[in-house]
């Protein structure tokens, strides 16, 4: 069976650290970086991103829509 | 076969979301976490799978969204306190062919507004309204609004929202439900993926309502006010589950046949 594999972008200085992306990702690859962006915020990144199935959850969530998703099936 | 790389992946040909183009530049101004913004996209995204960018026309609140005029690239107009619907009538009275819709707060549409609000869903003023439903006053600083179920603590309501003294919440959703003039009531969420997805759906459906000419259509959207109710954004969606989900409770209270 092809697996599928994703991608999230985050557009770092948009973010606003809310966490709400991390809680809803069913494979656990967001995380709240430790760095700060320019507003002072810790930003969401994919701490593990060879779990995202680009599944889209995170962005459907995120009040300021700062995360695009990416999807490619993997040829088998 | 080689692992995919994340370059290989993140290509223009795979993207599978993205902002809608009819958010401006701007930064949202809610605070980390609010619902607002994931209300914003339903709305704008909505326009733009209807295709109705150039034919749309909103009215802002006073409120936290009071700027909503700002981040949505559509025409938009800003209305006096509570006035938000009386605008919109207004509007779809003089442009007929336009979709109006008007976004508001508890404390614009439940407040302030509810006479209007109220004349407006009954009089059947063929127009979208979204009610954001956080149960406090965010923008003034967390002080108890009509919505504020009972026992909770605002800084008007130091000690829990007593009944007794303070009177009861007000459930606009299903007030305006028993009117003749609405043809699609619905309450719903934004805090999980699911809800999401349900809360576009009735978004959609009350454009479609508006469109076929059948009425007011009301939308209200319970949503969490982390910074008022003093919880991070992340103890706020439970305590919006916990708390205000059992009292105001999720679904279609009223749905005319469309066609």
């Amino acid at each position: 069976m092809a697996k599928v594999r994703g991608a999230v972008v985050v557009n770092i200085d948009r973010c606003k650290g809310c966490e709400l992306c991390t809680a809803v990702c069913p494979t656990n690859v967001l995380a709240m970086h430790e760095k700060v962006n320019v507003k002072g915020y810790h930003y969401s990144y994919m701490a593990n991103p060879e779990a995202c199935t680009g599944c889209m959850n995170c962005a459907t969530v995120c009040p300021d829509t700062v995360i695009t998703v990416y999807r490619v099936k993997e040829p088998s | 076969m080689a692992e995919l790389k994340l370059e290989d992946i993140i290509k223009e040909e795979n993207k599978v979301f993205s902002k809608t183009p009819l958010f401006t530049d701007k930064p949202l101004s809610y605070c980390p976490g609010c619902g607002h913004g994931v209300a914003h996209r339903l709305v704008l995204e909505v326009i733009e799978e209807m295709n109705i960018t150039d034919n749309v026309i909103g009215v802002a609140p006073v409120g936290c969204s009071v700027l909503s005029y700002e981040f949505m690239n559509i025409d938009m107009a800003e209305a006096a306190h509570g006035r938000a619907t009386a605008m919109a009538t207004g509007i779809k009275r003089v442009y007929p062919e336009k979709f109006v819709f008007t976004y508001q707060g508890d404390g614009d549409l439940a407040a302030i507004g509810t006479g209007e609000t109220i004349h407006t869903c009954n009089r059947g003023e063929n127009i979208v309204i979204i009610f954001i439903n956080n149960g406090i006053y965010g923008m003034t600083g967390g002080q108890m609004a009509p919505t504020t179920i009972p026992a909770m603590k605002t800084s008007t309501s130091p000690y829990g929202r007593d009944t007794q003294m303070m009177g009861n919440p007000l459930k606009m959703t299903e007030l305006v439900a028993q009117l003749d003039g609405t043809c699609f009531v619905a309450r719903h969420a934004v805090h999980t993926p699911v809800l999401v997805r349900k809360t576009k759906k009735a978004i959609r459906k009350a454009f479609e309502y508006q469109k076929a000419k059948k009425g007011t259509a009301f939308v209200e959207i319970v949503s969490n006010c982390n910074s008022g109710w003093k919880l991070t954004p992340l103890q706020s969606i439970k305590w919006l589950e916990d708390n205000m989900l059992p009292y105001y409770n999720l679904g279609t209270l009223k749905e005319d046949p469309l066609d």
